[in-house]
């Protein structure tokens, strides 16, 4: 069953608050990842493989680099959840 | 050209006696002991049900998200600089002219074990990306040199319980050497986990009074039975003399030698004949253009074992001769347990404060001292140390026959 924009939304918020410490209420769909939640390279894995885990879909090692904002990794896991 | 005189001007620690120098102190003089019974489920199937666990976990001084990414023993270190760096007054310094010497004996076990234990339960996947700047030794280091922008080398000796120690000797030689101005410089552990104390049990190196913890660690006494594994952490600035006077630093004390030897002998057991640890002290004395009759007090290793303690102790009244009987010899592992890796430079903190204060620290719980040791232990009672110039030596010695004694003067 395809996921929506505003649940997969709610989720990363979660992850990346829980990874990075950014309070969720703070996360918008056009924050960078890198420049403004100061989640690095490291921490990007991480928020992969839980995104991975709580969506239950897969997130392509060479998708990763392309997901530069939260919108990005929104978006994608709701095309490959459908 | 003369030599560049190296000195301490901050100090910083999380123990198992207090989360910072002056809560460990008092609590060092006090004759209090940190050791408790391991509640965790882990501990209850081991041969060994005790440790000195910090008294101060690091999730009461650290951001969640900031532990998440560190080792436990990352997490000691950072605390203990912290302190350290704050108490030298946060200088301004040339990052250049700054440097991190911080030892660990083993490193980063426990994330290494918990992320095994994702490894074969979950898979590969799931491993933290973090994994490997966690359990790599030089991590301790690595963080503080990021945190405090440091470029003029970072540094991890490692030699067993003797880590700590050289650490120091290791950051005096760098400001002696004029690579740098001022030195982060200790040792750090957080190995208080099933497999290393399983690993230690089963060289029968750990005290089993499991019924008695506070009574367990027990140097000197003739019915000791092991060591106490501790954890923790410790930090001394050591700043180039002229440096710390040109910005008006606090300076505690001096450090002003160092004697390193190996035994040669065995991996684990000490050199009966001791000789490798007379060396180290003469050596030490001799760097530090000192004689044993300038020497008042003895932080020394002592780690409650059988065999070491009158190993060491034979040693060091053959290296002292006569003049052992004027060397307040205390044995604080009796109090902090043993941090193996932070060992030496908690023990150093301690010689630090005990010439700054004039007052040597207790050994706690000898209740009938080992016929063999024929030196002059400060029991029970902290006991004061004369005025005027005076000098103490630090000595610690690691699995692998390493030894290392450090010479510190009054100020």
């Amino acid at each position: 069953m395809a996921l929506t924009q505003a649940e997969v939304l709610i989720g990363i918020k979660e992850i990346v608050e829980e990874v990075a410490g950014i309070p969720a209420d703070t996360i918008e769909m056009d924050k960078n990842f890198t420049d403004d939640l100061d989640v690095d390279s490291l921490s990007m894995v991480e928020v992969v493989v839980a995104a991975e885990e709580r969506f239950g879909v897969k997130i392509p090692d060479d998708q990763v680099s392309e997901l530069a904002t939260v919108g990005d990794a929104v978006n994608f896991i709701v095309k490959v959840s459908a | 050209m003369t030599r560049r005189r190296v000195v301490v001007t901050g100090l910083g620690a999380t123990t198992p006696l207090g989360g910072d120098v002056a809560t460990t102190w008092a609590g060092l003089l006090a004759g209090t002991s940190g050791v408790s019974t391991l509640t965790h489920e882990w501990a209850q199937t081991l041969p060994v049900t005790i440790a000195a666990s910090v008294a101060v976990d690091p999730s009461e001084v650290m951001e969640r998200v900031e532990m998440r990414r560190l080792d436990r023993s990352e997490q000691f270190a950072l605390i203990a600089s912290r302190e350290a760096w704050k108490d030298a007054g946060s200088p301004d310094v040339d990052k250049e002219r700054l440097g991190v010497v911080i030892a660990s004996g083993i490193g980063g076990v426990i994330t290494m074990l918990d992320q095994y234990d994702i490894l074969k339960n979950k898979g590969a996947r799931f491993v933290s990306p973090h994994t490997v700047p966690m359990l790599m030794p030089n991590g301790p280091a690595a963080n503080v040199g990021l945190e405090l922008g440091a470029r003029a080398g970072v540094h991890t000796p490692v030699s067993a319980c003797a880590s700590g120690a050289e650490a120091i000797g290791y950051a005096m030689e760098m400001i002696r050497s004029n690579r740098a101005e001022i030195i982060m410089s200790g040792g750090v552990e957080a190995a208080v986990h099933a497999l290393p104390m399983a690993g230690f049990a089963a060289m029968k190196a750990l005290s089993t009074r499991n019924g008695e913890p506070n009574r367990a660690s027990r140097p000197y006494d003739r019915d000791r039975d092991g060591f106490v594994l501790g954890e923790g952490g410790a930090m001394l600035v050591l700043e180039e003399f002229e440096h710390a006077k040109a910005r008006g630093a606090h300076i505690y004390a001096e450090i002003s030698g160092q004697g390193l030897t190996s035994d040669g002998y065995h991996i684990a057991a000490p050199d009966p004949d001791g000789s490798g640890v007379q060396r180290a002290i003469a050596f030490a004395l001799r760097d530090a253009d000192l004689t044993t009759r300038d020497i008042v007090h003895l932080n020394a290793h002592a780690t409650s074992t059988p065999v070491g303690d009158v190993a060491e102790a034979n040693a060091l009244r053959l290296a002292l001769g006569a003049d052992a009987d004027q060397v307040a010899v205390s044995a604080t592992k009796s109090m902090t347990g043993h941090l193996l890796g932070g060992a030496g430079a908690i023990e150093s903190v301690f010689i630090v404060k005990a010439l700054q204060e004039r007052l040597a620290p207790p050994t706690i719980n000898i209740e009938n001292i080992d016929s063999a040791v024929t030196i002059n232990v400060v029991k029970d009672k902290p006991r004061a140390l004369p005025s005027g110039d005076i000098a103490a030596l630090n000595d610690s010695f690691g699995f692998g026959g390493h030894n290392v004694v450090l010479a510190f003067r009054s100020y």
